[in-house]
């Protein structure tokens, strides 16, 4: 940590009161440039306040500057562990803001690559939720090495590991490569064996159970008033998936269930997310079975210099955290006049200190691992 | 849900004395949004978070929007006496849209399972009349955003509970979001400088010897 | 120094010889221990780096050292705003020498993609002196593995006496770099003027 980082106020009769530290934006454990201002009385929390903007790009700027095309790149870097999710939510908001169509096997396309994105963002949640509590690098170690086996297919479909920059107005940029198909189906089949192993070394262990269970909790009734998403919103219990409420895409056409939690604690998100991984192969399962042939874009949808008319849009997909939202809004020329990232991780930690108030410092450094931030797209 | 007519009918009738007016949407995508007068827009909300009917308990999005002023020309038909005989002529008027920042919200419902429904308000004037009531009280999830708001456009919110810059440091002045905000020169080595870029780029090497 | 021919008989009878340069630069390139800070994405290829399949840890530095005071590289990996600047020309004055700099991706060598942001600090070789850049966005590990292999061979090369000497064996080469203030539009000051100029530029009208 970075030195002045505590500050000891006394008491009128000399007594040491509150210890202000801050867990600064260097920190082994705050998921990437995140700061918290902690304040304790011993070692519980007396007031906790989160400070972001130490990677604030400027991307809502610069989208003003570039064109829709453009902007593609950039909403890669926004939650860049899952770089294919946020290209669809771009893509589906200027899809509805120019009115194109989307065929249908672009569309199954997009959900077998953003189920497999959210495989990857949910098994290195796991892995770095149990680095926090003190597994120094093994689960996370399992975790990559699922997660590589899934970047080996982005990768020879997209030719980028992590910055994909795939998705296009009205259907994706090129077309599966022969064997993608029964390459992904290999891994889909040999995935649940992964998390029995990890399930079995893991959600039994005692360590786990006494540092989550109870810690945490998080009333339904103050999530959707903060307008928490995502497996944070599901492990309280109310039933809000955006695949099931929207049905953006082919989403409708496939049978999965929601899991949801009952106490909302730390333990209930990190279940939740396993067994969001098992929905997940159900679902790819069922898409890789049933992809159809044909076009992978819309011929008439306009790429370079696309003007849409002047008017506003928003699109939402269920990403991997949570709601992740495009608004767009357009004066009939090429680049944007406004482009605002609705980010999921941001309002997520709108809650951080009511959660933490009266634990120990400890466990505000576990329940921040089961909110999933990424700083790409808490500060954009 | 229902139409955005038939919820403006409901929410004048339960909030008496608020103005609402349709702000319609030119792109395909039918999202036309709902602009609250200032005064009665924390009222509104609740009404809209509580009604059985409507339930809006979560709001997804606030957003800033920056509305300089813009001048139009338009071509307008006068009628105007030409030589004694009243003819109608085509005449080119300039006429200057309002300047104003925008707080868009985002509002659907978690427990009905409908939205969106977006409501607009609107500030006086760009440079000192820029307040707008905060609806963090009715909704938590405003919160950051706000802050994001102030700190970026320079709306204030009255009746945020913590209203302080959240993405760039304290000592920050400027709101870069503007659209007439401008960044601080530093311009070095750019291999193909054109348009705003070379003008800088003549500045700050002056004088053309050839490479 | 030693006859090579020489060197291989004795080190064939058992006897092994060396200079006090080699031994030195040996024991220090082979454990360097990088700094635990990732700014953003590519800080995720370095943990794939460190990982099973890409293993820094054969290059002797799999320990990532959370405190500064024990990190003796630091891996500049992603972007570097304005806000953050200068925590971290706070964190390279608090690391001990002999210590090196990797800037890892665009980001940190010239700002990247985000040049035109306001928030966005394009390089940190603005206020810290940087020994190794790897541009690519995000870099595959393997580059940063060639990137420490790169580091490596510096150190290698680097004299113990002599005018190319080490800043860490030279008494007055700067110890510490001033830390930039934050102002109301901008960093003050915008670059550190004895490690930065903007580079020449010759225009053809």
């Amino acid at each position: 940590m970075i030195a002045p980082s505590a500050t000891l106020e006394l008491g009128e009769s000399g007594e040491p009161q509150l210890l202000e530290v801050s867990l600064g934006p260097q920190h082994p454990s705050t998921h990437g440039v995140f700061r918290m201002d902690v304040s304790l009385d011993g070692e519980t929390v007396v007031k906790l306040k989160p400070v972001f903007g130490y990677l604030h790009r400027n991307h809502e700027k610069i989208a003003e500057k570039c064109s829709y095309l453009g902007s593609i790149p950039y909403t890669d870097r926004l939650d860049y562990i899952c770089s294919l999710t946020n290209n669809w939510a771009y893509a589906m908001t200027v899809e509805k803001l120019a009115g194109l169509g989307v065929p249908e096997r672009a569309e199954y396309i997009r959900v077998i690559l953003s189920e497999l994105t959210r495989l990857i963002n949910h098994s290195a949640l796991a892995g770095f939720l149990l680095q926090d509590m003190g597994a120094l690098g093994t689960p996370l170690m399992y975790a990559f090495r699922e997660r590589e086996k899934i970047l080996d297919l982005f990768e020879s479909l997209t030719g980028a590991r992590m910055m994909c920059n795939y998705m296009r107005f009205g259907g994706c940029r090129c077309d599966l490569p022969p064997g993608w198909i029964e390459q992904t189906k290999n891994l889909v089949a040999n995935f649940p064996k992964f998390l029995d192993e990890f399930e079995s070394l893991l959600t039994g262990n005692e360590i786990l159970r006494a540092r989550t269970e109870g810690v945490g909790v998080l009333t339904p009734q103050l999530a959707v008033n903060a307008g928490v998403t995502g497996p944070m919103l599901r492990a309280t219990g109310v039933n809000y998936d955006i695949r099931k409420v929207d049905q953006y895409g082919v989403y409708g056409r496939f049978k999965f269930r929601v899991p949801l939690g009952e106490r909302g604690d730390v333990f209930d998100r990190y279940m939740i997310r396993i067994l969001e991984m098992r929905e997940s192969l159900k679902i790819l399962e069922q898409a890789l079975r049933d992809i159809p042939a044909g076009p992978i874009i819309d011929p008439k949808a306009k790429l370079r210099n696309l003007r849409p008319k002047a008017g506003e849009a928003y699109g939402r997909i269920e990403g991997p955290k949570g709601e992740l939202g495009f608004y767009l809004i357009s004066d009939g020329g090429p680049n944007p006049y406004r482009y605002r990232i609705r980010p999921p991780s941001l309002i997520n930690l709108t809650i951080l200190e009511d959660m933490c108030l009266g634990r120990t410092i400890a466990d505000a450094v576990v329940i921040l691992g089961s909110v999933d931030i990424v700083l790409g797209e808490v500060d954009r | 849900m229902e139409a955005l007519e038939q919820l403006k009918a409901r929410v004048e009738a339960a909030v008496p004395g608020a103005q609402a007016e349709i702000v319609p949407n030119g792109s395909p995508a039918n999202q036309p949004s709902l602009s609250l007068d200032c005064g009665h827009a924390r009222t509104v909300a609740e009404f809209l978070r509580d009604d059985p009917d409507l339930r809006f308990d979560y709001a997804s999005n606030v957003t800033g929007v920056d509305w300089p002023e813009k001048t139009i020309k338009e071509k307008i038909k006068v009628k105007k006496l030409v030589s004694g005989v009243e003819k109608e002529v085509e005449e080119v008027c300039e006429r200057k849209t309002p300047a104003y920042l925008e707080a868009v919200y985002h509002l659907y419902s978690m427990a009905r399972k409908h939205g969106p429904l977006i409501l607009r308000l609107r500030t006086e004037n760009r440079s000192d009349k820029v307040t707008l009531p905060s609806l963090t009280p009715v909704w938590r999830s405003c919160e950051f955003q706000e802050r994001e708001i102030f700190d970026l456009y320079g709306i204030i919110f009255e009746g945020h509970t913590d209203l302080r810059r959240i993405l760039m440091w304290p000592e920050f002045t400027d709101h870069p979001m503007r659209k007439d905000y401008v960044e601080p020169d530093d311009y070095e080595y750019e291999p193909t400088p054109h348009d705003d870029v070379l003008t800088r780029a003549r500045q700050h090497y002056p004088g053309g010897t050839p490479a | 120094m030693i006859d090579e021919g020489l060197r291989t008989e004795l080190s064939r009878q058992g006897v092994v010889t060396t200079t006090l340069q080699e031994l030195y630069n040996w024991g220090r390139k082979s454990s360097l221990w990088p700094l635990q800070f990732g700014l953003a994405c590519c800080a995720i290829e370095m943990i794939a780096t460190s990982m099973a399949r890409f293993d820094i840890a054969r290059f002797g530095a799999e320990v990532f050292r959370p405190s500064p005071r024990q990190a003796d590289l630091m891996i500049v990996a992603g972007t570097v705003t304005k806000k953050m600047a200068p925590q971290i020309v706070r964190l390279y004055n608090q690391m001990p020498e002999p210590k090196y700099v990797i800037a890892m991706g665009v980001c940190a060598i010239s700002g990247g993609p985000f040049k035109e942001g306001y928030n966005v600090l394009k390089g940190i070789d603005r206020y810290i002196p940087v020994d190794v850049h790897i541009p690519g966005c995000p870099p595959r590990p393997e580059a940063l593995l060639q990137a420490l292999m790169t580091l490596q061979d510096k150190i290698d090369k680097q004299p113990l006496t002599g005018d190319n000497r080490p800043p860490h064996l030279d008494a007055s080469a700067p110890g510490e770099f001033p830390i930039p203030a934050f102002g109301q539009h901008d960093l003050e000051p915008p670059n550190n003027p004895a490690l930065w100029q903007p580079p020449p530029m010759t225009r053809a009208e």
